[in-house]
C-alpha cells in the first residue's frame, strides 16, 4: 500500500526558480483600494458578495412574505414578485456563492495554503475585482431603470425573458441583466486563471499535487470547471441580447404574441436551455466543490484526525468535476427535448452520487475515533453533512428521469436545490468565517453570538427547506404568485407555507447576529495569536499574523508532509504542521 | 451533549414527519401508478441512508467528542472499508435507476392505439384540438395565426377541415382510452401539468412535444402551467374533463369543427370579435 504521507524523508528538489520581489504598494490607495494583494483582494470579493447577498436574503423575505400571507402586502404584485425571484437567485447563486468562494476563499486561501507569495498575475488579478463589482453594480442599476430589474426568473429562459408578457422583458431589465453576466465573465475569467495557474505554478518547494490541502484541491477544479463552464453561459447571453436589441432569433421561433405576429422565425428556445445547463450544471459543483474541499479540512482539524481516505477524496473531487459536464440535461427531462436523451442523462447523473457518497462516507468516518473539539467550524461542518446528504438525497429523485416528471416545476425542486447548494455550502462559508477569521483579522469571533448564529441558521434553515419537500410533493408548482385556488391542495398547505414564511424571517433575522460579531470582533475578540486551531496547513504558520504582502517574511516555507498529520502517533504534539521536517530528515540529508 | 440530541431528534423527526403528515400526493387519474411506486422506492433508499448518516453521526459526536486526554487515532485509508461502501452505494444507485429507466422507456413509448389530443398554450390560455372524423390533426403554422384562425391551422390541408377546435373552453376524455397528448406553444414556453396525471411537459413554439397517458377514473380535473410564462403564469389554468364514453361522445357532438368556425366567422363579424378577444 502506498503511503498517503508520501515523500517523508526524499530528498527535497532544489527551487527551480528564484523567489522574486513583490510589487509592494506606496500609497494608501494602492495599499487597500487598489490592491494587487490577494488577501486584500480577497476581502474586497467577499464584502461585495455579502453586502449582494443581503440584498437577495431581503428579496426572499419578500417573496415569502408573499407566499405565506398572499394578498396582505399591497407593495408585492405579480411583477415584483417574479422580479424578486429572479434577482434572488441570480444574485445568490453567481454574484455571492460564486464570487464569495472563489474570488473570496480563493484568492485569501490559495497563495497562503500553497506556499506562494502572492497569486502569479497580481495585476489581473486586482483587475479580477474591480470587474465584478462592476458587474454588481451594472445589476444593481437594474432595480432603478425603467421598468425594473428582469423577472424572467433566474434561468432566463427565451422567449419569455425577452418578450413583454415578462417584467423587464421589452424595457432595461433583461439587458442589464444580460450584460451583467457578460461582465462578471470577464472579470471571473481573469481571476479564475490566476487561480489555475497559481495551483500550478506557484507551489512551494515540497508542495506536491498530493499534499495539498483538500480545500486547495475544491477550489482548483472548481476554477477549472468554471473556466470550461462560463464561456457557454457567455455566448448564450451574448445571443439572448443579440435577439433582444438587434433582431436576431437565435432562440426566437415565429412567435405569436397576444395577436401580433413577431418578425422572429427559425430559432431555438431549447438551444438556450442547453447551453444554460451546459453552463448551470457544473455550476452546482463549482459552488460545492470548494465547499466539499474546506469542509474536509475544517472536519479533519477539528477532530483532531486526518482527513480518511485523502487520495479517495482528491480522486472524487476531480471525477465529480468531470462527471458534471455531461449530465446538464437532467434539468431538461420535461423540456420537450428528445425523450431518448433521458436515459443517457439518468444514468450518468445517478453514477456521479456514487463519487458524492463516498465525500460523505469518508466525512463521517474522519469524525469516528477522532477527538472531536465542538467549536464553531465543527458545528457548521456537522450541520453542511446533514443538509448536504439530505439535499444531496433528493437529487437522487429529480435525477430518476421518470421520478422527476411528477416532482419537476414543482416546490420539491425549490426545497431541493436550496437545501443542497443554498444551505448546505452556505454553512461551510460560515464555518469557513468562524474557522480563518483568526488569520485575517488576528481575532477571534465571539463565541456566544457565534452559537445562536449557528443554532437559529441549522435548525431554522432546515424547518424551513425539509417540509417545503413535501409543499411539492401534494403537487404546488413553483414560481406562482399566489396559489389562489386549487382543488387538489388542502388549507393545510397554506398554513404550512406561512410557517415557512414565519422560519424564513427568523433565520435571515438571525443573519444580522453573524454581520455584528464580525465588525464587533474586529475590535473586541479575544486575541487570536497564529494558530489558534493548532492546524498543520501553511497558512497557520505566517510569521506574522495577519500576514502581511507577501505572506512569509524573508524565507519561503519548505513543505515536508501532507497536510493531515493530525494526532500521529509518538508525536509531541497532535498535529505536525506541513512545513516541519520529521526527524529522520536531518541525518538523511546529511548522508545523501 | 445538545449537538447530539439535536441530531438525533432530527433524524427522528425528518422519518416521523414523512410518516405522519398530511401532505401528500393527490390520488392519481392516470396509468403512471408505476412512477408513484418508483417514488416510494427511492423514498426508503434515501429514507434508511440519511437516518444512517445523520444517527452514525450524532454516535460519533457522542463517543469521540473531547474530553481531557483523549487522542484521535491515526488511520489515513481502509482500502477494504472504502471498496465495500463504494460497492454497496452503487448497488443502491442501481436499484433506483433500474425499475426509473424500465417505467421511462414505457412513458416515452406510445402504445399504437392511442388516440391524438393537441394542446395548445398561449399567453395565458389553454385551447384544445381533436383530430374530428378523419382521426387525423391537420397541419399548422404559427404564421397563419390570424383573428379568424387563432391556432393557426392549415387552410389548404383537407385533414385540418373537420378538426375539432376548443378555445379556452373544457377538454373532455375519455376514461380507460390511451391518448397521445400533442403539445404546441403560439409565444413563449408553457408546461402542460395535471398535478393528477402524474405526466407533464413543457410546450415549446416552434416545435412540437408530446407525452401519453391512458386517464383511469372519470372526474374533473385542474390543468395547471408549470413553466413560467410571464406575470400571468399562475392564472394560467383550465380544466380537462375525464367522461365515460357515452358522455364523451354527446361532448364531443356539441364542439365545433375549423370549417364550421370559419364559416361562422365569414357570416357573422360578431363571432370574430368574441374570438380575437377570447385569444387576448
Amino acid at each position: 500500500m502506498v503511503d498517503v504521507r508520501s515523500g517523508i524523508g526524499e530528498a527535497l528538489p532544489p527551487p527551480e526558480v528564484e523567489d522574486v520581489e513583490l510589487y509592494h504598494p506606496h500609497s494608501w490607495w494602492t495599499r487597500y483600494v487598489f490592491s494587487q494583494d490577494a488577501k486584500i483582494i480577497a476581502i474586497q470579493y467577499a464584502t461585495t458578495a455579502i453586502a449582494i447577498g443581503m440584498v437577495a436574503l431581503v428579496l426572499s423575505w419578500l417573496m415569502r412574505l408573499q407566499l405565506g400571507f398572499p394578498g396582505t402586502f399591497q407593495l408585492i404584485d405579480a411583477e415584483a414578485y417574479y422580479q424578486f425571484i429572479t434577482m434572488h437567485g441570480m444574485i445568490m447563486v453567481i454574484y455571492l456563492l460564486t464570487a464569495l468562494f472563489l474570488g473570496g476563499f480563493g484568492n485569501y486561501l490559495i497563495p497562503l495554503m500553497v506556499g506562494a507569495r502572492d497569486m502569479v498575475f497580481p495585476y489581473a488579478n486586482m483587475l479580477s475585482y474591480w470587474i465584478y463589482l462592476l458587474a454588481v453594480l451594472v445589476l444593481v442599476a437594474s432595480f432603478f431603470a425603467p421598468g425594473g430589474p428582469t423577472g424572467a426568473g433566474w434561468t432566463l429562459y427565451p422567449p419569455q425573458a425577452v418578450l413583454s408578457g415578462t417584467p423587464g422583458g421589452k424595457d432595461w431589465g433583461i439587458i442589464l441583466m444580460l450584460s451583467s453576466l457578460i461582465i462578471f465573465i470577464i472579470g471571473f475569467t481573469m481571476g479564475g486563471l490566476n487561480y489555475v495557474v497559481t495551483v500550478l505554478q506557484g507551489r512551494t518547494r515540497g508542495m506536491t499535487l498530493m499534499r495539498m490541502p483538500l480545500t486547495v484541491w475544491g477550489i482548483f477544479t472548481a476554477t477549472v470547471m468554471a473556466l470550461l463552464a462560463f464561456p457557454a453561459l457567455f455566448v448564450a447571453c451574448v445571443m439572448m441580447l443579440f435577439d433582444r436589441l438587434l433582431g436576431t432569433s437565435f432562440f426566437m421561433p415565429a412567435i405569436v404574441e397576444m395577436g401580433e405576429q413577431l418578425q422572429h422565425g427559425g430559432g431555438s428556445p431549447i438551444l438556450f436551455q442547453h447551453l444554460f445547463w451546459f453552463f448551470g450544471h457544473p455550476e452546482v459543483y463549482i459552488v460545492a466543490l470548494p465547499a466539499f474541499g474546506i469542509v474536509s479540512d475544517l472536519i479533519s482539524t477539528h477532530a483532531r484526525k486526518n482527513i480518511f481516505g485523502y487520495r479517495m477524496m482528491v480522486w472524487a473531487i476531480v471525477i465529480i468535476g468531470g462527471l458534471s459536464f455531461i449530465v446538464w440535461a437532467h434539468h431538461m427531462y420535461v423540456s420537450g427535448m428528445n425523450p431518448y436523451f433521458g436515459f443517457f442523462f439518468a444514468t450518468t447523473t445517478l453514477i456521479i452520487a456514487v463519487p458524492t457518497a463516498i465525500k460523505v462516507y469518508n466525512w463521517v468516518l474522519t469524525l469516528w475515533r477522532g477527538n472531536i473539539h465542538l467549536t464553531l467550524p465543527m458545528l457548521f461542518a456537522l450541520a453542511f453533512i446533514v443538509t448536504f446528504v439530505n439535499g444531496g438525497l433528493t437529487g437522487l429523485f429529480l435525477g430518476n428521469v421518470v421520478v422527476d416528471v411528477p416532482l419537476s416545476d414543482t416546490m420539491f425542486v425549490v426545497a431541493h436545490f436550496h437545501m443542497v447548494m443554498g444551505v448546505a455550502p452556505i454553512m461551510v462559508i460560515f464555518g469557513a468565517i468562524y474557522h480563518w477569521y483568526p488569520k485575517i483579522t488576528g481575532r477571534m469571533l465571539n463565541e456566544v453570538l457565534g452559537q445562536i448564529h449557528f443554532w437559529v441558521t441549522f435548525i431554522g434553515a432546515y424547518a424551513i427547506f425539509f417540509p417545503m419537500h413535501y409543499v411539492g410533493l401534494v403537487g404546488v408548482p413553483r414560481r406562482y404568485y399566489e396559489l389562489g385556488e386549487m382543488a387538489f391542495v388542502a388549507d393545510s398547505v397554506h398554513s404550512l407555507n406561512a410557517f415557512i414564511s414565519v422560519m424564513a424571517l427568523i433565520v435571515g433575522a438571525a443573519q444580522i447576529v453573524f454581520l455584528f460579531n464580525l465588525v464587533w470582533s474586529l475590535r473586541h475578540g479575544r486575541e487570536a495569536g497564529g494558530n489558534p486551531w493548532r492546524a498543520t496547513t501553511l497558512e497557520w504558520q505566517t510569521p506574522e499574523t495577519p500576514p502581511p504582502h507577501g505572506n512569509w517574511g524573508k524565507e519561503l516555507p519548505v513543505v515536508y508532509r501532507w497536510a493531515y498529520d493530525y494526532s500521529v502517533p509518538g508525536a509531541p504534539e497532535d498535529f505536525i504542521p506541513q512545513n516541519q521536517p520529521s526527524p529522520g530528515r536531518v541525518s538523511h540529508e546529511a548522508a545523501s | 451533549m445538545a449537538v447530539v440530541v439535536i441530531l438525533v431528534l432530527l433524524a427522528v423527526g425528518s422519518v416521523l414527519f414523512h410518516l405522519l403528515s398530511p401532505w401528500w400526493w393527490t390520488p392519481i387519474a392516470s396509468n403512471w401508478n408505476y412512477i408513484d411506486n418508483t417514488i416510494i422506492i427511492t423514498f426508503w433508499i434515501t429514507g434508511i441512508a440519511f437516518t444512517a448518516v445523520v444517527l452514525f453521526m450524532a454516535y460519533c459526536v457522542l463517543r469521540f467528542r473531547h474530553r481531557p486526554g483523549n487522542t484521535a487515532a491515526y488511520e489515513p485509508e481502509n482500502k477494504k472499508l472504502e471498496g465495500w461502501l463504494a460497492t454497496s452505494t452503487t448497488l443502491g444507485v442501481a436499484a433506483m435507476l433500474a425499475p426509473g429507466l424500465f417505467v421511462w422507456n414505457q412513458f416515452i413509448t406510445v402504445p399504437q392505439d392511442a388516440a391524438e389530443v393537441e394542446v395548445i398554450g398561449q399567453q395565458w390560455l389553454w385551447s384544445f384540438r381533436l383530430p374530428g372524423a378523419d382521426g387525423k390533426l391537420g397541419t399548422t403554422e404559427t404564421r397563419n395565426i390570424a383573428p379568424e384562425n387563432s391556432l393557426g391551422l392549415n387552410r389548404n390541408d383537407t385533414a385540418s377541415l373537420d378538426d375539432v377546435i376548443i378555445e379556452g373552453g373544457e377538454l373532455h376524455l375519455p376514461v380507460g382510452k390511451p391518448v397521445k397528448v400533442v403539445l404546441r406553444s403560439v409565444d413563449v414556453l408553457h408546461d402542460f401539468y395535471v398535478p393528477e396525471f402524474r405526466a407533464k411537459m413543457d410546450m415549446i413554439p416552434g416545435m412540437v412535444t408530446y407525452f401519453w397517458l391512458t386517464p383511469t377514473r372519470t372526474g374533473t380535473f385542474e390543468i395547471l402551467c408549470a413553466e413560467l410564462c410571464g406575470v400571468g403564469h399562475p392564472q394560467m389554468r383550465g380544466t380537462v374533463v375525464v367522461d365515460t364514453e357515452e358522455d364523451y361522445q354527446t361532448w364531443l357532438a356539441e364542439q365545433q369543427t375549423f370549417s364550421q368556425l370559419s364559416a361562422s366567422s365569414e357570416t357573422s363579424p360578431a363571432a370574430t370579435a368574441i374570438t380575437a378577444s377570447a385569444a387576448q
